[in-house]
């Protein structure tokens, strides 16, 4: 599993650094929010960063979306499929393969993001250590429910709607739990942390077992 | 004695509720090249896809490569090797990349594909390509590349003239030969009988997702039109046609089998060799 994990997410990252087009629409598309909202919200600096992690955690869950879609419409092509089958990939590696490639792209984005808010909302990180844990865990999270439900879609008509519909609604806790720390990780308070880190995690949890067990069944009922 | 290659016995595909495969029955020899031909929507790419384990089987008996598709798809599938409709590339990686993933995902030794590439004419700068800048001939070529450095033990080629020139058809006809030669199994699903029977031994005829015509020696369906299906004796080795005729649809109920003199003395309106003859009759 670990090979084909490493194979699979090897590939994603090698296309992605060539082709550039998540880093090309993805990245520019999470910058566009953070200045449209300080448009918004107006120059005083002070509701930006009480908005700030809402608003990093927002722009972290869309992303999501539109790396997932990217992810799975590279194995859109007419026989990729059934080559990867025929290859005897295990349907658990592939699954942890897109995860990885997927959360890495999230990582840079959110490195990305968070100097945003440093920088153009003049934020100051009390506690960075809430604002790593929480990035980490919420990225797993996200890419791992975004693979299955991704993987669900994919070869679906109505794909590119249906996976927000899908996909919003139970990406929520990481939405709530992420921002919850990464407040306390902007305010400082590290021990009032713990509690949300822990739905991260379970989260992250819940959705890796769920696709190493439910991957290959899902991939043969298609 | 060796198990055949590919068995099928009164085998039944239903893909949502519709039955792709009707009923077939077809066995296959290790080291035999045999051609599946018949009218657009006949079933031979199923066929193709059921053998490969791509498609259920609902119905009946199935074993490829000593496997039950049933119980051992997942073995089967190890041996068998899939030209599909579309070259399975990626086109933002090189051609050498795309081969390296395809042969590693396949636990192949990726050792063999410079030799594979320089056989179909696509090594030396091509490899370093993209392999979306390519042409559709050339992408073909390279689809082929890997079948030839991984080396199944049962190919399955479905329309594999396609978008190839008249090198690019010889050099497949190349591979499929020497494929042969090393004891694979070959399976052809082609339009282009002219092409495919030259390197077939054996003309398999599919029609509304049954077997129709199984001719061992050559003799087989050699075309449709208009609710009339064409046999013919067909020399192997060269595809040369050496007799035709036209019958309708509904007098090919039963499959038709046996050796070219069998078919010409059991047709309904009777079959006759052509002037010169050759091994026919």
């Amino acid at each position: 599993m670990l090979r084909d994990t490493l194979l699979v997410a090897g590939k994603d990252l090698r296309i992605e650094l060539r082709s550039r087009v998540v880093i090309n629409q993805m990245a520019p598309f999470a910058l566009l929010v953070l200045v449209l909202f300080a448009f918004a919200l107006g120059p005083d600096r002070n509701p930006l960063i009480t908005a700030a992690p809402g608003l990093f955690w927002m722009a972290v869950l869309f992303s999501t979306m539109f790396a997932v879609q990217r992810s799975f419409s590279l194995e859109s092509a007419e026989g990729l499929h059934d080559s990867m089958v025929l290859a005897g990939i295990d349907p658990a590696g592939f699954f942890a393969g897109k995860l990885l490639a997927i959360g890495c792209e999230l990582f840079a984005l959110e490195v990305l993001v968070t100097s945003g808010i440093i920088v153009l909302y003049g934020a100051h990180v009390k506690s960075p250590a809430e604002l790593l844990v929480s990035g980490i865990l919420g990225t797993v999270g996200l890419a791992a429910a975004g693979t299955i439900y991704g993987a669900l879609v994919s070869g679906m008509r109505l794909r590119e709607t249906l996976l927000p519909l899908l996909f919003l609604p139970v990406a929520s806790p990481v939405l709530i739990a992420g921002t919850r720390a990464w407040q306390i990780g902007l305010q400082g308070n590290s021990s009032a942390s713990s509690p949300w880190l822990g739905l991260l995690g379970a989260f992250a949890a819940l959705y890796i077992c769920a696709g190493i067990v439910l991957y290959g069944p899902m991939e043969d009922m298609k | 004695m060796s198990t055949p290659a590919i068995v099928l016995k009164s085998v039944v595909s239903i893909v949502g509720q519709f039955p792709v495969l009707a009923g077939v029955d077809l066995r296959v020899e290790r080291g035999e090249v045999v051609v599946v031909e018949g009218p657009n929507g006949a079933g031979k790419s199923s066929l193709l896809r059921l053998c490969a384990g791509l498609l259920p089987v609902s119905r009946g008996e199935a074993q490829v490569a000593g496997y039950d598709l049933q119980e051992g798809r997942d073995g089967a599938r190890k041996h068998i090797g899939l030209l599909g409709h579309s070259p399975a590339l990626y086109d933002d990686l090189t051609v050498w990349e795309n081969l390296v993933f395809h042969m590693k995902a396949a636990r192949a030794d990726p050792a063999r594909i410079p030799m594979a590439l320089e056989r179909l004419g696509v090594g030396g700068r091509l490899e370093s390509t993209r392999a979306g800048l390519l042409s559709a001939g050339q992408r073909r070529r390279v689809a082929i590349a890997f079948l030839v450095a991984r080396h199944p033990e049962i190919w399955l080629l479905d329309e594999p003239h396609a978008s190839l020139d008249a090198e690019g058809r010889e050099m497949l006809g190349e591979t499929v030969a020497q494929a042969a030669a090393a004891g694979s199994t070959v399976l052809i699903a082609s339009h282009e009988l002219e092409e495919a029977l030259v390197l077939a031994s054996r003309v398999v005829s599919i029609s509304g997702g049954v077997v129709v015509g199984d001719g061992v020696t050559a003799a087989s369906r050699i075309g449709s039109r208009a609710g009339t299906a064409r046999f013919g004796a067909v020399a192997a080795g060269t595809g040369q046609i050496l007799a035709e005729h036209s019958l309708h649809q509904d007098l090919l109920q039963a499959p038709v089998q046996g050796t070219d003199q069998e078919i010409l003395r059991d047709s309904p309106q009777g079959l006759r060799p052509s002037e010169d003859g050759c091994n026919v009759a």
